[in-house]
């Protein structure tokens, strides 16, 4: 077909690969249609609202040319597989099991939709199932979801949950909860007549002292997370009491859930919602997303809790099966009374976070847990004693810490940059008082020897 | 086919006076298009409620429907067996499947319900 | 009770044997403390989590066989109306897994990760292009998440005039169930208006419905019916008129690339479905991606960080005193952006309008073959999906939409989308997309002929399906009822 609009004649019509049909085949379907060509489809579209030019794209490339370019695009970035990365503060580098991307992958997965036909779907069900088990054995909660989009919008939601459920109007949030997390809180909250209070923190942890001053009958949830934006162990069961004496609730969020490896779970401790970032289970650093949120809560709460839920039960021949459930929530059948209007969430993820969990298993979470807590006490150490440096804070710290620098945080990473070192997030930005502070992160991928190298190359740096 | 000694409002519950109180629940007209009852909420003792305004959820699989008081006045007792068997509003809904029991306000507000006959053609009307 | 002969397929915990292991990590090179010397023992846990412990080849075999059963566009058609089950492109699998991409930490230095900002700002500009935008966002997860941040912007917007006036959002009666849901998030009333006998937004119930009180009407162009909003300039005139915003949920943009655009159309604001349009691969769920463009008037609310360039260099921009802040952490489905990048860089311009074609010739296809076996409720051409009605059969044979879904599972397919719009009693919602052939859409349409056959002639085959499938059909009362949401050990 020929275009002749406005007098400009493009090349006949190019077979693309991803569109099968032939030019016969769609003589055939128009004749059967009972049209004479395809623009006679598009008549009811107004003329004043139709494209009189072809759309300014750049021009079409063909796979080889598509792959040089994206090539171009990745080198331009620095990542962590070729410097060396010290950087934590919500996203971490954690070391990915082959056989996590290698299943989750697979075209049955990645290619399916939501499992609404239940009895097609068994697979994507039945891993959303054993997703939601385990993260209620990781967090000691009574129920999970399926998924949220990530921990920040996680959090958010708990906070609207927490409204519902207290019919209370206020949420106090700790300012040792990450920046980011905050910012979506306010960003969820406030068109519903919430208000935030924040809490300051002290010695890197939530000031219990400032929460109890803080909290009254108007307060539906404390939120803290834990451990926390600086790496610090918040004294999270008193926060939790504190909470419920007052008639609140104890919202806890999780940017490492990794963590929970050797930490007591939340559910043990008193969290009535626990919301999280699941990014570092099998999930990869991908420049901010895709990730994962998690949110898992009592059963009491369960009818409020936002996001699909799979649920167990059987078929008519009496086998187990698994079904979407309580879907009354959702905005599908509730429209304006939804708990929440997430629809399409982060299932993949969720599949990638079980397989990960699966492979690494009991014992195996416990050790890349004990692995993240001594590499860092052993880096935060080795970086606390060289002259100039210092560890200002002495809460317990799970594998990220905050270190005052002798110099402006961004020149010193300007700095290691020339050695290939990616240097912790300068807490400036978002904490005026720690202008001269760097948050370090020393996961399980850090090497002795690339954490000795840091500590060599900050002595030389003075 | 509709039980002639209640009385039913256009939101399809039906009351019954018992004495100085009335019992509420939903029609089987209500529980059919429902399907099947999965789960109802209901409010506590104590709690006031006000002529057609909401006072509960009545869920099923594929619905949810809020729950409108045909009179005003104070919940006395909560059928609490919904709690575990929801399915009792579909297979017995004018009897064990009750959802409150009201001490009223003003009775006269029941002269303004349906009679069974009333109730019948309305849904008649409205078709099924 | 079981069918003898037939077990349970397992879940994972089933597999798990004490002692097993399935991963391989360094030994500790570092000291290794005690650790309650670095942490309170109030802190620890006293058991790991009971996750399971199983070897490797259980994992692999465990989802390997989870996987087999599953339905994927890759298997076979998925011909759901409004998800835009097109194929997903394996080429963008291996760009988004490039190092410099999946391995790239968001906080990574702007000077560092320049081709990433790169690629958000090329990928603005052509969303821009292609929807007849200004700016386009991709903090949004997913769609419904862009429907918030549109909101929350049209809310901004209005504060930041003093017009605290305007409370509610008006939806079409065929709206999909995340606008009405998002409206509530964002504090707004919703006012639902009826479609008319052609399926168009009816014009004069919404002159009746609109007055200085309404901040914004969510359209979907073409609608949930599969048909355009032939009105639209009337539809236009009314809501500017009012002062009102026009937000255009995109989730059927499929149909309409390179032939008109949404800012022509008069939309202020409008979300993209990048997983369905855009081909990012749906993932049994998720992730997806719901870039959001926006109008001049409304770019100063984007959430931030927004992407900004200078010369050669890009860089993030978060000094915006009127952003509303921000939706999620950082910057957005980052890994599925660079999918949508690089099916836009594969198609170019003539590909656009070429998708939108073929996506709308091939449903009209469908559509003239079924039109005389099923109920229809409106009589016009379609764009890339059609609704019909399954109350013929349920009236003649006692066979429901449901069921007939159900049997086209023991055929081979995937079901169509069903009892969505809601205004379309028993509807059966069928979306081809240009990516199947004609051949496919044949085997489809014989088979729901086929399954009409049966309707009249064995109904009870249809009323008990499915057959085939690896469970059969599974009690959704019962999973209500008694919630069964976690695997319990002994059950």
């Amino acid at each position: 077909m020929t275009d002749r609009r406005k007098g400009v004649e493009v090349e006949r019509r190019v077979q693309q690969k991803y569109i099968p049909a032939t030019d016969a085949e769609r003589e055939e379907m128009l004749r059967t249609i009972g049209v004479g060509s395809v623009e006679a489809l598009f008549a009811d579209i107004p003329v004043p609202v139709r494209l009189d030019r072809p759309l300014s794209l750049p021009p079409a490339l063909s796979d080889p040319e598509l792959i040089a370019q994206l090539r171009a695009l990745a080198q331009a970035n620095l990542d962590c597989d070729r410097a060396t990365c010290f950087l934590g503060a919500g996203a971490y580098d954690h070391y990915v099991p082959s056989v996590v991307w290698h299943l989750a992958g697979r075209g049955e997965f990645l290619t399916a939709y939501t499992p609404y036909q239940a009895e097609l779907m068994q697979g994507e069900l039945q891993a959303g199932y054993e997703y939601q088990s385990m993260l209620c054995e990781l967090t000691g909660m009574d129920v999970a979801n399926a998924s949220m989009y990530d921990g920040a919008s996680a959090t958010a939601e708990a906070a609207v949950m927490a409204k519902d459920l207290t019919k209370r109007s206020e949420v106090l949030v700790s300012t040792a909860v990450h920046p980011e997390y905050r910012q979506v809180i306010r960003t969820y909250v406030s068109p519903l007549g919430i208000q935030v209070a924040d809490v300051p923190y002290r010695n890197a942890v939530t000031d219990i002292h400032a929460v109890e001053a803080a909290l009254s009958d108007r307060t539906a949830a404390i939120i803290i997370q834990h451990p926390n934006f600086f790496g610090s162990l918040e004294d999270a069961r008193a926060l939790a009491d504190l909470a419920h004496r007052a008639g609140a609730l104890l919202i806890c969020a999780i940017a490492e859930p990794l963590s929970l490896g050797i930490l007591k779970p939340p559910g043990s401790w008193g969290a009535d919602i626990v919301a999280g970032e699941g990014q570092p289970l099998g999930n990869n650093l991908n420049f901010g997303g895709p990730y994962l949120g998690m949110l898992a809560t009592r059963m009491e709460f369960v009818r409020r809790i936002p996001g699909r839920l799979v649920g167990a039960t059987v078929d008519t021949e009496g086998r187990r099966g698994f079904v979407l459930t309580l879907q009354t929530r959702e905005q599908h059948i509730r429209r304006e009374k939804a708990s929440s209007n997430i629809c399409t969430n982060e299932a993949l993820l969720a599949l990638a976070a079980a397989i990960y969990m699966a492979a690494l298993g009991k014992q195996g979470l416990r050790r890349v847990a004990e692995l993240n807590l001594r590499k860092a006490a052993y880096a935060k150490d080795a970086i606390g004693s060289i002259p100039g440096f210092e560890v200002p804070f002495d809460a317990p710290t799970f594998h990220e810490f905050v270190v005052r620098t002798p110099l402006d945080p961004d020149e010193l990473n300007r700095r290691l940059l020339q050695h290939n070192i990616l240097g912790g997030a300068s807490l400036g930005r978002w904490y005026p008082e720690l202008h001269d502070a760097w948050l370090v992160c020393v996961t399980e991928q850090r090497t002795r020897g690339e954490i000795d190298r840091l500590v060599e190359v900050l002595e030389g740096i003075r | 086919m509709y039980p002639q000694d209640l009385r039913y409002s256009s939101e399809h519950e039906w009351a019954r006076v018992e004495g100085r109180q009335v019992r509420v629940g939903i029609t089987k007209f209500a529980a059919e298009k429902l399907t099947d009852v999965v789960f109802v909420d209901l409010p506590k003792k104590g709690v006031k409620v006000k002529y057609m305004q909401p006072f509960g959820v009545v869920e099923s699989v594929k619905a949810v429907s809020d729950l409108y008081a045909p009179i005003s006045g104070t919940v006395v007792d909560s059928n609490t067996k919904l709690l575990d068997a929801p399915e009792v509003v579909n297979t017995d809904p004018y009897g064990e499947g009750w959802m409150i029991l009201v001490q009223p306000e003003d009775p006269k507000e029941l002269d303004t319900l349906m009679t069974a006959d009333q109730y019948a053609t309305m849904i008649g009307e409205s078709g099924s | 009770m079981t069918v003898p002969g037939k077990r349970d397929f397992p879940v994972i915990f089933e597999f798990s044997t004490p002692g097993r292991v399935g991963s391989s990590f360094p030994a500790p090179d570092v000291p290794e403390l005690a650790l309650d010397a670095l942490v309170p023992a109030e802190h620890l846990r006293e058991e790991p989590a009971a996750l399971p412990e199983v070897s490797e080849l259980d994992v692999v075999r465990h989802y390997t066989r989870l996987s087999h059963r599953n339905f994927s566009i890759d298997e076979g058609f998925y011909p759901l109306g409004s998800c835009t089950m097109k194929y997903n492109p394996k080429i963008h699998e291996d760009v988004a897994r490039f190092p410099g991409f999946s391995r790239l930490h968001p906080y990574t230095p702007p000077e560092q990760a320049q081709g990433a900002l790169q690629l958000l700002w090329e990928l603005e500009r052509q969303l821009a292009e292609i929807s007849g935008m200004e700016r386009v966002t991709f903090q949004p997860a997913a769609g419904a998440h862009g429907e918030l941040t549109g909101l929350l912007m049209i809310r901004a917007y209005f504060e930041s005039r003093g017009e605290r006036q305007r409370t509610k959002v008006v939806v079409p009666d065929s709206a999909h169930g995340t606008n009405p849901a998002t409206a509530a998030m964002v504090g707004y009333q919703v006012i639902t208006v009826k479609s008319d006998s052609r399926g168009n937004m009816d014009v004069d119930a919404l002159r009746a419905a609109m007055d200085e009180t309404v901040a914004a009407i969510m359209l979907t162009n073409p609608n949930t019916l599969g048909l355009f909003e032939e009105r639209i300039t009337e539809v236009e005139e009314i809501v500017h008129g009012n002062g009102a915003q026009m937000y255009m949920d995109g989730a059927n943009f499929n149909a309409i690339l390179g032939i008109t655009r949404p800012g022509d159309q008069g939309f202020d604001v409008m979300h993209f479905n990048l997983h369905k349009t855009f081909t990012t691969p749906h993932g049994g769920g998720g992730p997806g991606a719901g870039a959001v463009g926006v109008k001049s008037h409304l770019v100063p609310f984007l959430p931030v960080p927004v992407v900004e360039r200078d010369g050669d260099r890009f860089r993030l921009d978060t000094n915006r005193p009127k952003s509303i802040g921000k939706v999620r952490a950082f910057y957005g489905n980052f890994g599925n952006l660079v999918r949508a990048y690089a099916y836009l860089r594969s198609m170019g311009s003539e590909g656009m309008r070429q998708i939108a074609e073929a996506a709308v010739l091939n449903a009209n296809y469908m559509l003239a073959r079924l039109r005389s076996s099923f109920d229809r409720p409106y009589d016009r051409l379609c764009k890339h999906e059609f609704v019909l009605a399954g109350t013929r059969q349920k009236r003649q044979y006692g066979v429901t939409t449901r069921d007939i879904a159900k049997r086209i599972l023991d055929y081979g397919f995937h079901a169509p989308t069903i009892y969505f719009p809601l205004i379309v009693d028993e509807a059966i919602m069928i979306e081809p997309t240009e990516t199947e052939s004609k051949r496919t859409m044949d085997e489809f349409i014989e088979a729901l002929l086929a399954i009409n056959r049966e309707a009249k002639e064995s109904p009870d085959i249809v009323r008990s399906a499915p057959h085939t499938t690896p469970v059969k059909r599974l009690d959704e009362v019962r999973a209500a009822r008694q919630p069964d949401l976690r695997w319990k050990p002994q059950r």
